[in-house]
């Protein structure tokens, strides 16, 4: 088994004749955490996207030959009233009502009786439209736990979700790798979490400003070069604590 | 002619029923006036079956098909697909399939006479709204999740530009199976309303699309009848029961079924 799951070198996107990424290259070990941070407009969804084959690119994108890839993406287009339930949204992918309900459970879906439960009613009955941002995410988790995958690609996992919800999503990913083997690529914005959780990071500004695990890569000058001269981001003083 | 309205009925519920089902996805993928223009495609393609003799719903199925190639390769192959061009593109073959139908047939063409379905026109509905439904069953999964996401759907390896050409050429031959009945200008319209009323009172995917061809089939017959009874154009009537039907679907909104 390749010891990388990933590898990519000389990535470049072009959309519009906009230049959007530059020059990327880096690799991922199996079973690694890495988060991309970078402020609005680095490139870090379409980075995504290229990694997904969803773009057209120039460079080589590189996966391992065992990998399947469970994408998270940052939010649908869905309109609230667009009559989908989480079972047939689900059954998409998998036909097997027991294998959805085991996926259901282990992104922190809870049972009442034989029946998942959503604020009283059945779970796998309700809309997608009337989940709150926190469960549509983990509906979004599981739809992507569904292909069994070793790799989750997770585009921004706290938007759209309070904050209590916030910290359950990054400790859910945490328990998931726990429980199966999963390299793991998130995108965020928060340094707090990207300490916390990553174990490597990559800070992108369409081009690659640092790599390497958090406390070493992410240094005065790569913040500079990510948010401008002037902007004081904080190293987080109690991460011994958690 | 008990016989015959009978026959005729018969082709209705299947031309209702499959523009019913076809519609369910249409709405959701927010093509709604794109179906409507694409019925209009149909227009000169009958006037040229009319003018060289041939079965007008093949005439018209024809140019539907080589409309629908176009829209595809547009929107999937290239850039430069927008709305205002589809507008331009379908508004034109109406503009020109005016012109060039002969002007005995062309009220028919434009509003619908169901006097007119022949046997021929039955045994083609017969076999197009059962490769409506087959080929719809079968990629109806990958076209659902392609609707609510693009993105999520390519990366679970499903071929979207595939799926959503093989939707067009069946909208298209629906289109066409639905001309004699509704007439070029209206069939769009059994496609979309049905569906829109439908959307109104589901709570899943399931009821949608059975709430939809149900909608489609009361629409086609109670139009029909209508349309008999009354002696006026069927198109109007059968479009204006599934008005009824949609505005009906509005009061009942929020409690759905």
């Amino acid at each position: 088994m390749e010891e990388n799951i990933l590898k990519v070198t000389n990535l470049n996107v072009t959309l519009n004749t906009h230049k959007i990424l530059e020059n990327i290259s880096f690799e991922v070990k199996r079973d690694d955490t890495l988060a991309i941070i970078g402020p609005n407009g680095a490139g870090k969804t379409v980075l995504f996207k290229a990694l997904l084959g969803l773009l057209p690119y120039d460079g080589q994108v590189e996966w391992a030959k065992d990998v399947k890839i469970g994408y998270v993406p940052q939010r649908l287009n869905i309109e609230k009233d667009v009559p989908l339930t989480v079972e047939e949204f689900l059954k998409f992918k998998e036909k097997d009502l027991e294998i959805i309900e085991r996926v259901l459970l282990q992104v922190g879906f809870k049972t009442e009786g034989d029946h998942l439960i959503h604020r009283g009613k059945r779970l796998l009955k309700t809309r997608l439209g009337v989940l709150s941002g926190g469960e549509f995410q983990r509906v979004l988790i599981a739809f992507a736990l569904l292909g069994a995958p070793n790799v989750l690609l997770f585009d921004e996992p706290t938007s759209g979700v309070d904050v209590s919800a916030e910290e359950t999503v990054y400790m859910l990913i945490d328990r998931l790798k726990k429980e199966v083997d999963l390299t793991i690529i998130f995108i965020s914005h928060e340094l707090e979490v990207v300490y916390r959780y990553a174990e490597h990071v990559l800070c992108l500004n369409k081009e690659k400003v640092c790599y390497g695990p958090p406390r070493e890569a992410i240094d005065k000058a790569s913040l500079a070069k990510l948010y401008g001269e002037d902007v004081h981001f904080y190293k987080h003083e109690h991460h011994h604590v958690h | 002619m008990g016989i015959n309205l009978f026959f005729i009925l018969f082709v209705g519920v299947l031309v209702g029923a499959s523009s019913g089902y076809l519609g369910s996805f249409m709405v959701l993928k927010r093509m709604s006036l794109v179906g409507d223009a694409l019925s209009h495609v149909a227009l000169p393609g009958l006037a040229v079956a009319l003018t060289f003799g041939f079965n007008p719903m093949l005439g018209a199925l024809l140019a539907l098909m080589i409309a629908i190639l176009g829209i595809w390769y547009l929107s999937e192959k290239t850039e430069i697909y927008s709305e205002a061009l589809v507008g331009v593109f379908f508004t034109a073959s109406l503009a020109l399939g005016i012109l060039i139908t002969p002007e005995p047939e062309l009220l028919e063409a434009l509003f619908g006479n169901f006097e007119k379905i022949g046997f021929l026109d039955g045994v083609v509905t017969v076999i197009a709204s059962g490769v409506i439904f087959l080929v719809i069953k079968k990629i109806s999964d990958r076209l659902m999740l392609g609707v609510v996401s693009e993105d999520l759907a390519k990366s679970a390896d499903i071929d979207i530009p595939k799926i959503n050409l093989l939707y067009l050429l069946m909208v298209g031959l629906a289109v066409a199976i639905g001309v004699k009945f509704v007439g070029t200008l209206l069939t769009g319209a059994l496609v979309i309303v049905p569906a829109a009323a439908a959307k109104n009172l589901a709570r899943s995917i399931k009821s949608f699309q059975t709430i939809a061809v149900v909608n489609g089939v009361i629409s086609t017959i109670v139009g029909i009848l209508l349309a008999k009874t009354l002696t006026i154009e069927s198109g109007p009537s059968v479009v204006l029961v599934s008005i009824i039907i949609f505005i009906m679907s509005l009061l009942f909104k929020g409690k759905r079924v």
